[in-house]
């Protein structure tokens, strides 16, 4: 095995840290690896510089690589996913003058119901509400479509999903363009910190297991680098388990602060490794456990059933037939090649490769290979259950 | 003037944005507005419903397009022109020069090319003045960094600026560093002592 050198694709979030840890703590050169990470300021620049080839590898939005199997996104080419590289993490924040009107109603921002803050949120505010999302194609934008319409209020006619880039959205609340926010952190703990808005929910209260970001490449990429793939899908599970364990987190936190990375303090990154978010600018705190998880519960299974609901969402919004959809959504996450990487390691994986999206309601064990592996609580907040098998 | 091709460049730096203005000037009759506010940016190209938008590469409002893109036909279109991989080799040298390019409507290809010609010439002299002053900058903090490091020594040593100097690229090339980079520890663990 030789050493390679990998151009590898990030845009500077928390939820990038397997693949900053995967090199920084050595996980890459393990496999022999060299991880040349390369941030990207938008998703579109991202999604283009994989689709170009100036890398083989990116973080993506998980939706992204689903969208481009339905001929969306605007990558003229298609990708896979090797592996789920994190699990929840997003926050739905509010405007000040929002919050206040919120708190009139008597909600008491508790961050763990999903009903009764939306509910909140749209009574206290003149419809449509606009809500800004970082993407068209994520799981920001996802969420917030399943919440609000299962609430009775649809996009677009009573509510209105925008799209601000991240690094943008406090100044977008600030001046008005935007209501509400659904961002991956530290964004919307840097709103909280300007002083703009406040936080209302974190996103796994609306589904507590949904797959945020995933590791893309070129559809055709694995087939002809198999090995590398392989090599590179255990370096990003040995960064996950690394980072599952509470002690790495204030390392974790620094090694993401640096220049090259993130460039933000690490007090801030930390809030969303911890889970321990200040969610008004007065300092009101709150603790999430599983905020952001990056191992337990096989976090890194790219399940096809992940990839299905991702893709009938997607059909039904743009009236797509969702048959279709289901079928040529579902192959785009490579459990397969995930499997086919983690033999021989200790990593323990489920049997199956699709399952029941939104069936546990509690930390549940499951068939394995090594009979260790629990499942973690997987629900959408209005307790519907996603059967891969129905595709009507 | 009602046939001529409605351009909108998004550009934050008005020197940049008038290069880019003359550039497309020169080419042909344009239509040129400039949006130098990410700010309302979606609404101001929903007003102005131009043929083209053209972005810098790096701007994140990028995302911003990317919706509005969707919104005029989500499968029918190409999003973004150079995604069309057109054969000339056009879109590679686009996202080479860092300059990306909406196409909002429907639009021939010959008269895209023109206007792409033009954006491409003008973003490769961006890209080559940012890396021009990204070197410039760098040069000269690293000799304000050497600088300090020699009046240390000199200091310390009482040795002449030229000694000051060897003593210096000798620990470089001894510990195979940049002379930079030993001049800054020097100073962390002078400052450290101190």
């Amino acid at each position: 095995m030789t050493h390679t050198v990998l151009p590898v694709g990030f845009v500077p979030l928390v939820d990038a840290a397997p693949l900053i840890v995967a090199q920084e703590m050595g996980f890459a050169a393990e496999e022999k690896l060299t991880l040349d990470l390369r941030p990207a300021p938008s998703w579109s620049l991202l999604r283009d510089m994989l689709a170009f080839g100036q890398v083989d590898a990116a973080h993506m939005l998980s939706p992204l690589p689903v969208a481009t199997a339905l001929g969306m996104a605007g990558a003229g080419c298609e990708f896979s996913v090797l592996s789920v590289l994190s699990i929840n993490g997003n926050v739905i924040g509010v405007s000040t003058e929002l919050a206040a009107k919120i708190t009139d109603q008597g909600h008491g921002f508790t961050f763990d119901d999903a009903r009764a803050a939306g509910h909140a949120l749209l009574s206290a505010s003149n419809a449509p509400l606009r809500i800004g999302v970082p993407f068209p194609f994520s799981m920001h934008a996802e969420l917030l479509y399943y919440w609000l319409n299962a609430l009775g209020f649809a996009a677009p006619n009573a509510v209105d999903i925008r799209t601000v880039p991240p690094s943008l959205m406090a100044d977008a609340i600030s001046a008005g363009e935007i209501d509400a926010f659904c961002v991956g952190e530290p964004w919307g703990s840097i709103a909280v910190e300007q002083g703009v808005g406040s936080l209302l929910l974190p996103s796994q209260a609306i589904w507590s297991f949904a797959p945020e970001k995933v590791l893309a490449v070129r559809r055709d990429w694995p087939e002809e680098n198999a090995a590398l793939a392989a090599r590179l899908i255990r370096a990003i599970w040995r960064a996950g388990r690394w980072l599952a364990d509470p002690s790495s987190r204030l390392l974790a936190a620094e090694l993401m602060s640096s220049r090259r990375y993130l460039d933000l303090p690490p007090e801030i990154l930390e809030r969303a490794l911890s889970g321990n978010l200040t969610i008004t600018p007065q300092g009101r705190q709150r603790a999430v456990p599983g905020f952001l998880e990056f191992h337990n519960g096989a976090a890194g299974f790219p399940w096809r059933s992940q990839a299905q609901w991702i893709a009938q969402q997607i059909a039904s919004r743009n009236g797509f037939d969702r048959k279709t959809a289901a079928a040529a959504g579902r192959q785009v996450f490579r459990s397969d090649l995930y499997r086919e990487a983690l033999k021989g390691t200790q990593a323990d994986l489920p049997g199956a490769s699709l399952k029941f999206e939104g069936a546990l309601e509690v930390e549940t064990p499951v068939a394995s290979k090594a009979g260790t592996l629990s499942l973690l609580p997987n629900r959408f907040f209005d307790r519907q259950v996603f059967d891969p098998s129905d595709t009507s | 003037m009602s046939n001529a091709l409605s351009i909108i460049v998004v550009e934050a730096d008005r020197d940049r944005a008038r290069l880019i203005v003359d550039g497309l000037r020169e080419a042909g009759s344009f239509d040129i507005h400039v949006i130098s506010e990410p700010t309302g940016l979606a609404r101001q190209i929903k007003a102005r419903a131009p043929d083209v938008v053209l972005i810098d590469i790096e701007n994140p409002s990028r995302d911003t397009l990317e919706e509005l893109a969707l919104a005029s036909g989500p499968q029918e279109r190409p999003v973004a022109m150079f995604v069309d991989r057109s054969p000339d080799g056009l879109s590679t040298a686009a996202v080479e020069a860092g300059v990306s390019a909406y196409v909002v409507d429907g639009l021939q290809p010959a008269r895209l090319k023109s206007v792409l010609d033009a954006a491409i010439a003008r973003f490769r002299v961006f890209q080559r003045m940012r890396t021009e002053l990204a070197e410039t900058k760098r040069a000269l903090e690293e000799r304000k960094v050497i600088d300090r490091a020699k009046g240390m020594i000199m200091k310390a040593r009482q040795m002449s600026e030229d000694d000051a100097y060897a003593l210096l690229r000798k620990a470089a090339m001894d510990q195979n560093k940049r002379v930079a980079e030993v001049a800054q520890s020097l100073i962390t663990s002078v400052s450290l002592l101190s």
